[in-house]
């Protein structure tokens, strides 16, 4: 079990932030992520786009804020968990918490800062009857082991690249692959379209376009998966599996599921701390939302520094607290 | 002003009116309008929960950039009508245009 004053679930600018902000007041931070590496979204969604609201930097690339933050907290030897999602937090009885994330990984820490973003990234799922129901029963969402489709029937459902790499590569594994798109033409990498329409073709692939989801149909597992067309009509296909590929939707997860006040996503904060309802759980940066919020990196670090000087009291309780300027005393490492 | 009418998701319809030169996308008008609208990335076509069905008027919109039409592609329930609140920008053009509100 890894052992740490805070742990900070997310590893964006904020979280990050936030090891320096506790490090100057002797805290140490293992922070959990999601993505396999460091910066959140700034580092998955727009590393070459430039910021220009970071104080003191005119204009600053998002991978290069993240680098510098990454460089500002070397000094308090953070040690990280990546690539994996907290999934469980139980506080137990002497006020620690312990977290669990999907790969079993287990934390112990004093206190515990969501500083976790859009939240992670989920499959977005279609609107279909008993589509929870078949989830594990033939609905799967992601391609874990393609060997799985081996001479199996399988649907798949979407129209962006990974519906379309899957669909060419699962030609090759399974039975018979059918692949339903909403229009009749794709926006996909033109070289996989064009393989596409070429397993079309070639009877390799069943090709359904202008076509939606319809219904699912079996007995404990899936058997069948109705389509329908644009003009109506149904149609029946024989299917093992069902994957929909409708690419990923930032959301809360199990964050959800611990007992913190939420509203429409984002977790409630008093902001005398930054604290939630629950003692010893901060919530700082994107994901939390208090009256005037702004989602900004320079607020989510202002947050940061607010909430060091309130978890001080849980992880050293019995010490009086002095507040120093970096500018007094440098930046004392561990 | 620049009129155009929302209908929400239980049917029921606004006229919202929005000051020309105000700067701003649907999405943050129809926040600040009190939708419950999540808009959970903050207006980088990332998430589609602020999309609608442009139920009229999608003819004077500027057609939807490659981002938003990648978006838009993904998802299961989208027409061609639908577009990505958050990349649509409060322009005259809106005049006269009736938004619905889509599920998410």
């Amino acid at each position: 079990m890894i052992t740490t004053d805070i742990c900070v679930i997310g590893a964006g600018p904020v979280g990050l932030f936030s090891v320096f902000e506790a490090g100057l007041l002797k805290m140490r931070c293992h922070l959990v992520d999601v993505l396999p590496v460091i910066g959140g979204q700034l580092s998955e969604i727009y590393p070459k786009k430039p910021i220009y609201d970071i104080p003191g930097y005119p204009e600053i690339k998002a991978e290069d804020l993240v680098e510098n933050l990454r460089q500002q907290i070397l000094p308090f030897k953070p040690t990280f968990t990546l690539g994996e999602r907290v999934e469980t937090l139980i506080k137990s009885d002497n006020g620690d918490f312990v977290l669990v994330t999907s790969d079993h990984t287990e934390i112990k820490a004093k206190v515990v800062v969501i500083a976790g973003g859009l939240g992670c990234f989920e499959p977005r799922k279609p609107e279909l009857a008993l589509l929870e129901y078949f989830e594990g029963k033939g609905v799967d969402y992601i391609v874990k082991d393609p060997e799985k489709f081996r001479s199996k029937k399988l649907v798949i459902a979407g129209g962006g690249d990974s519906a379309l790499d899957w669909a060419i590569h699962l030609t090759e594994i399974a039975e018979q692959v059918t692949l339903v798109h909403r229009n009749e033409s794709f926006r996909g990498a033109p070289d996989s379209t064009e393989k596409v329409f070429h397993l079309a073709k070639t009877g390799r692939l069943n090709l359904l376009l202008n076509s939606n989801l319809h219904a699912l149909e079996g007995n404990g597992v899936l058997k069948s998966v109705d389509i329908i067309s644009k003009q109506g009509v149904v149609s029946k296909i024989e299917a093992d599996y069902m994957v929909p590929l409708f690419g990923l939707s930032p959301k809360l997860g199990p964050i959800g599921e611990w007992g913190l006040n939420i509203d429409k996503s984002a977790i409630e904060v008093n902001t005398l701390d930054y604290s939630t309802n629950v003692s010893g759980i901060y919530a700082i940066g994107d994901i939390n939302t208090y009256p005037g919020k702004l989602k900004l990196i320079l607020c989510g670090f202002h947050e940061a520094a607010l909430m060091a000087q309130s978890a001080f009291k849980h992880v050293h309780p019995n010490q009086k607290l002095s507040f120093k300027y970096t500018t007094v005393n440098g930046v004392n490492t561990f | 002003m620049i009129i155009f009418d929302v209908v929400d998701r239980s049917g029921n319809v606004r006229t919202v009116e929005v000051p020309e030169e105000i700067n701003l996308n649907l999405m943050e008008v129809l926040k600040a309008s009190e939708y419950p609208i999540l808009a959970t990335c903050g207006g980088m076509a990332l998430c589609a929960t602020c999309q609608v069905e442009v139920a009229q008027g999608i003819e004077n919109l500027p057609s939807p950039t490659d981002v938003e039409l990648d978006m838009l592609d993904q998802l299961p329930k989208a027409t061609s009508q639908s577009r990505l609140a958050c990349q649509i920008k409060i322009h005259e053009n809106l005049n006269g245009a009736v938004f619905n509100l889509g599920a998410e």
